[in-house]
């Protein structure tokens, strides 16, 4: 079996075990799995409101999976999405608030102002471990928390007077469509889904398509014949975190000027960030696979709200679920061994 | 006589290819029986074949006449079949008894019992010649030392038949010599031996019998006594094979490369290039001869702009290069096979296309407004791969996923194709089989006979001796000497490269 296949096949086989297993859960613990699953598969696609708050879920998603993906795929672990995105999210409010622009270019600066803010939060260990080979994996863990008080900070101070949350941004800012609602019977739906999708496409053709992404992956897989074919090792790694930060960037406009049009102190993470990390995982760190694996989180976490309501089963299941195909997905040299194994037989 | 082992007919498939066809290997009680061939002939594949990791789909495995069937190590171990693998199996934490011991470990109660077991292990030693230290840890003895303990732990498990996986590629030429002696004492004490190896010179040295493999295919077992090297590079290769090296008379030209009074640190900031002066002139190959650490892989880094240097000057052309950034010198007209490919060679996990182009991705043909464009890329890794015969089953298969040879191939190939003044060759053929050395020595003459100047660095004597024009002698970062090789010899190389002075050599030598 080729290995293409084989990628393809991993996530699918942890995505079933994953959902076995918690199938197996439900039963021990006196629940209707099948009642469960309907019900999940309502509220997530049951009806076309529910199916436009899948997607205004998946988007950030998509874009926290990305950031994660191209710092993986450059040889990075870019475990600080989380913080790039609160920071992302923060700059694009500020933008909203205290800018008057005309509309479609307000909200540009915005989200372009989220993925600088994101970019330069992801160069200080991207210059870190340049410069003196500090792992980025620790550093950015602790950027996640500097980043979380430093935006409540300024949130309770200069852009509220000692309030929780700051002004709803301008109009003209918003990424929010009355049309989309129109269409998805008044969801949060908006137009951050299209610049996810752009995002994608830039990824994949900067990553496959151009020298500098040939440089990027050359010095993600092997930074000595990197340095011996001329290419400059310390100014890729950077580089590397700075375009992986501004993705997390985005994803923290998309809730920003999207979903909610303010920000809040928040009394911890998000989540969205660390969920990119699994999106990555699943979708095997390409383009498509992180739009899939962005898509069934997405519809998990949404068509959980409806588990509660309409079969009784709490909705924290979901999140075991998740965490189970994150555990078969990590677990994927077993399924591998298990395909070869089977396929072997299939030979003689 | 009596055969101990007899493989016959052995056939495997992997999907896809033969790797071993109709193979038939016969070891007499008592000697020393080589298997030759070139890297992926199919050696390896038949000795896992005998040693119970693959099973062939046809052939029969005697045992001392007896047909077995081994379908798992741990029968081989049971038949007295042991292997002294190329890359050691051992525990660098754990001491030398700790290590042979470990599996089959002998036990009072539930303690193991240490002392009995270094006592025999100490017997073994003695036996046999092998001079271990039982208690010594992993960690601190020498490579030729580590091989002994794997020796060591065969012989402990009761091994009647040693195969050895090419041992003399980690060991010096000293340590070399000790291997050889160990093995006619086991000889001596009754084992019998397989030995796999590309080196002609041991077989001639201490086999008694050897079988070639071709391509998977069995060539058939010469006795070595009536045969000479070349015919048996000639039955690996399956063609003429030159030792000596033909080439025309150089026609040395203008200096390409003048370094003077080059100080170069290493990585612990010691001074390992000191104060040296060199140059390299169009149309020859200059040959640096020394013992490893004095100083050569510090130079060639320096030169490539992979180390900074201290002091003085390196021109190229007459145009100072001396810590440029590599980019910078490789525009000016270099072109470097590194010493390890691995590591600076290749991105082992980018298609051998993609490596094709490592220093040149960013130019045209192969991008545009910094825009990759794959059909050129991929079009001229093909002429590549055809002109250099890198075998490979497409351009788009991982660097990784190819033999040794055929990766520095594909490295010799990009660096010559470049055309660059100077070609800087650091052990270019290490690990290579006759044919791919062959080769390889081919397009370095070829180099300098189109006028280019070549820099080859190398620690085997025969290559420095075959392919050099002029061979610079460096000891403790600095040229020593500089002798022509048609007037040198190997003995006279040897002294100054252990530090003798040219004239006290030239006194020793003329006694």
């Amino acid at each position: 079996m080729s290995n293409r296949v084989k990628n393809i096949i991993v996530p699918i086989m942890a995505v079933i075990l994953g959902m076995l297993v918690g199938t197996i859960i439900m039963i021990v613990t006196g629940y209707d799995a099948l009642a469960a699953f309907t019900a999940l598969w309502n509220g997530a696609f049951g009806e076309i409101y529910y199916t436009g708050e899948v997607i205004r879920q998946v988007t950030p998603l998509i874009l926290a999976g990305l950031s994660v993906a191209f710092a993986f795929r450059t040889g990075l672990f870019n475990i600080g999405v989380e913080g790039q995105l609160i920071v992302g999210w923060l700059a694009a409010v500020w933008v909203g608030v205290a800018f008057d622009l005309p509309p479609v270019i307000h909200t540009l600066v915005a989200v372009i102002a989220a993925g600088v803010a994101g970019a330069l939060w992801a160069f200080i260990p991207g210059l870190l471990k340049a410069k003196f080979r500090v792992h980025e994996v620790i550093v950015t863990i602790m950027l996640n928390y500097t980043a979380l008080h430093v935006t409540n900070y300024i949130i309770r101070t200069v852009l509220s007077e000692k309030s929780d949350r700051t002004e709803m941004i301008k109009d003209t800012a918003t990424l929010r469509s009355s049309f989309l609602e129109g269409l998805t019977d008044y969801s949060r739906l908006h137009w951050g889904i299209v610049i996810a999708l752009i995002a994608v496409f830039i990824m994949w053709f900067l990553l496959e398509k151009t020298t500098r992404g040939y440089e990027l992956r050359s010095v993600g897989f092997n930074q000595h014949a990197s340095h011996y074919a001329g290419m400059n090792v310390d100014k890729n790694i950077i580089l590397s975190m700075v375009i992986s930060g501004a993705f997390a960037g985005l994803a923290g406009a998309m809730e920003g000027l999207g979903t909610f049009g303010y920000a809040s102190i928040k009394g911890g993470f998000t989540g969205v960030g660390f969920d990119g990390i699994a999106v990555a995982l699943l979708g095997g760190n390409g383009p498509i696979g992180v739009i899939l694996a962005a898509l069934l989180f997405g519809a998990l976490k949404v068509g959980a709200l409806n588990m509660p309501l309409e079969a009784g089963v709490p909705n924290e299941l979901v999140d075991i679920i998740i965490a189970l195909i994150v555990f078969f997905v990590a677990a994927s040299y077993m399924i591998r061994l298990f395909i070869d194994r089977i396929s072997k037989k299939g030979v003689k | 006589m009596e055969y101990v082992i007899e493989m016959l007919g052995i056939r495997k498939e992997f999907p896809g290819i033969v790797a071993n066809d109709n193979i038939t290997l016969q070891l007499k009680q008592g000697e020393i029986h080589a298997l030759l061939g070139e890297n992926g002939a199919g050696k390896s594949t038949l000795m896992n074949v005998l040693f119970g990791l693959y099973q062939p789909e046809q052939g029969e495995i005697r045992v001392r006449g007896k047909a077995v069937k081994i379908t798992n190590p741990n029968i081989a171990n049971d038949l007295g079949i042991g292997m002294v693998h190329q890359h050691f199996m051992l525990v660098d934490k754990f001491t030398v008894t700790e290590n042979i011991i470990l599996g089959k470990e002998t036990k009072s109660g539930l303690k193991i019992d240490l002392k009995k077991a270094e006592q025999e292990v100490r017997d073994i030693s003695e036996r046999y010649g092998l001079a271990v230290d039982p208690q010594a840890k992993i960690a601190d003895i020498s490579v030729g030392m580590q091989q002994r303990v794997e020796i060591l732990k065969t012989l402990y498990r009761g091994a009647e038949i040693l195969i050895f996986d090419e041992p003399t590629a980690v060991l010096t030429p000293q340590e070399i010599k000790e291997l050889i002696q160990i093995m006619k004492t086991l000889i001596k004490e009754g084992k019998s031996i397989i030995l796999i190896t590309h080196k002609l010179k041991e077989i001639m040295e201490v086999c008694d019998r050897c079988t070639v493999i071709r391509k998977g295919v069995g060539i058939g077992t010469v006795n070595v006594s009536e045969t000479n090297p070349n015919e048996l590079a000639s039955l690996m290769v399956g063609r003429e094979v030159t030792f000596k090296t033909e080439k025309a008379d150089a026609n040395p030209a203008q200096s390409v490369l003048e370094i003077n009074g080059l100080v170069v640190k290493d990585s612990r900031g010691l001074t390992a290039v000191n104060n040296l002066n060199l140059d390299v002139k169009a149309g020859e190959i200059l040959g640096i001869a020394g013992v490893d650490g004095n100083g050569q892989t510090e130079l060639i880094e320096a030169i490539s702009g992979l180390r900074k240097s201290e002091s003085g000057s390196i021109q190229l052309n007459g145009k100072e290069i001396r810590n440029l950034s590599p980019r910078k010198i490789t525009e000016a007209g270099t072109g470097h096979i590194p010493q390890d490919r691995h590591k600076h060679g290749l991105v082992l996990d980018f298609p051998i296309g993609e490596n094709m182009v490592l220093q040149t991705y960013y130019k045209s043909p192969f991008s545009k407004a910094g825009v990759l464009n794959f059909k050129q890329i991929y079009q001229k890794a093909k002429s590549l791969i055809q002109e250099f015969d890198v075998r490979t089953p497409s351009e788009f298969t991982l660097a990784r996923a190819l033999s040794g040879g055929n990766q520095q191939k594909a490295i010799i190939g990009r660096e010559v194709d470049r055309n660059p003044d100077l070609l800087i060759a650091a052990q270019p053929t290490r690990g290579l089989d006759v044919g791919a050395i062959e080769f390889i020595h081919k397009r370095l003459i070829e180099q300098r006979d189109n006028g280019k100047a070549v820099l080859l660095l190398s620690f085997e004597l025969d290559e420095i001796l075959n392919v050099s024009d002029r061979i610079a002698v460096i000891y403790e970062g600095e040229i020593v000497a500089i002798v022509n090789p048609k007037e040198t010899t190997e003995q006279e190389l040897g002294l100054l490269m252990a530090g003798s002075k040219q004239k006290e050599v030239g006194e020793q030598t003329n006694v």
